[in-house]
């Protein structure tokens, strides 16, 4: 049986757009407090999306988040076009970062993204292609927690 | 237990974001100027310490649920900056003391800040 949707939006990302980087997913925390979310299912569900995007933002050309809401989960798609992971289990691994000196000075590049999106997600995918892109996909149950 | 307002005296700090209430309690502190390590290891509702005053730190504070920000070194952000923080109902709180400083005062009255 398919699960039905009910709440569903795309979210565009460039990379390289330190100017706007994380409004997307602040836009995606405001939505779910919206439906009614329980609120740790929203704090876990703006992080995963934050890391993803700055990910996005940081290494590759563009991508897009895809949100989707049921009543028994959130969950998020992330889906790039850039240079892929050559070695994604030595990017999983806790500070693991190619992160340039700028990114660092904004304050990330600590290698811990990938590590705290896992963390903060009940089912967890990672595609990447070196020279095709990367796919993350993110799943938050809301464990019977009313929609 | 102290309040954001207690906080603020406590540091000499200015608010930069007038009319946002402070009466909210300061029940622990994390201070950093990493943000991915904000992500990763902070309680919501604390209060985040930093040097940092780019946009990001906003974000940041809004996405994982911060009470307040303080700024050390008497920083001061863009004023778009704060306009945002101000938007997303989010204290900012400016201090001239360094973030060791900030530290030792909050824990000096509010020992258990930091667990
Ligand atoms: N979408 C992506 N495309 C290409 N490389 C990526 C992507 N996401 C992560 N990486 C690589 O994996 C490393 C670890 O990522 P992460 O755990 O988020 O830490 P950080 O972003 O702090 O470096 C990055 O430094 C980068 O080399
Ligand atoms: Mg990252």
């Amino acid at each position: 049986m398919m699960t039905e949707i009910s709440f569903q939006q795309e979210f565009e990302i460039k990379g390289g757009d330190f100017v706007r980087a994380g409004e997307a997913s602040c836009e995606i925390k405001n939505l779910l407090k919206e439906l009614g979310v329980a609120m740790q299912v929203v704090r876990r569900a703006a992080i995963v999306s934050y890391e993803a995007e700055m990910n996005v933002i940081m290494y590759a050309g563009s991508g897009r988040l895809d949100l989707s809401v049921t009543s028994d989960r959130v969950q998020i798609v992330v889906d790039d076009r850039g240079p892929g992971i050559e070695d994604v289990e030595l990017a999983m691994s806790e500070g693991y970062s190619t992160a340039t000196p700028e990114m660092r000075e904004l304050g990330f590049g600590a290698g811990m993204g990938l590590p705290n999106i896992k963390r903060n997600s009940d089912i967890f995918k990672i595609h990447s292609k070196v020279g095709r892109g990367t796919r993350l996909e993110m799943t938050i149950r809301t464990n019977g927690h009313r929609l | 237990m102290l309040t954001l307002k207690e906080v603020q005296s406590l540091l000499s700090g200015e608010l930069l974001t007038p009319g946002i209430n402070l009466e909210k309690e300061c029940s622990k502190v994390f201070a950093s100027d990493m943000m991915s390590d904000v992500l990763a290891f902070i309680d919501p509702e604390s209060v985040l310490v930093t040097g940092l005053i780019t946009s990001h730190v906003v974000r940041t504070a809004c996405l994982a649920d911060v009470s307040a920000i303080i700024l050390v070194q008497g920083k001061r952000p863009e004023p778009m900056v704060v306009d945002e923080a101000r938007v997303r109902n989010l204290p900012i709180i400016s201090t001239a003391c360094s973030m060791f400083e900030v530290c030792a005062r909050i824990s000096r009255s509010h020992p258990e800040a930091g667990r």
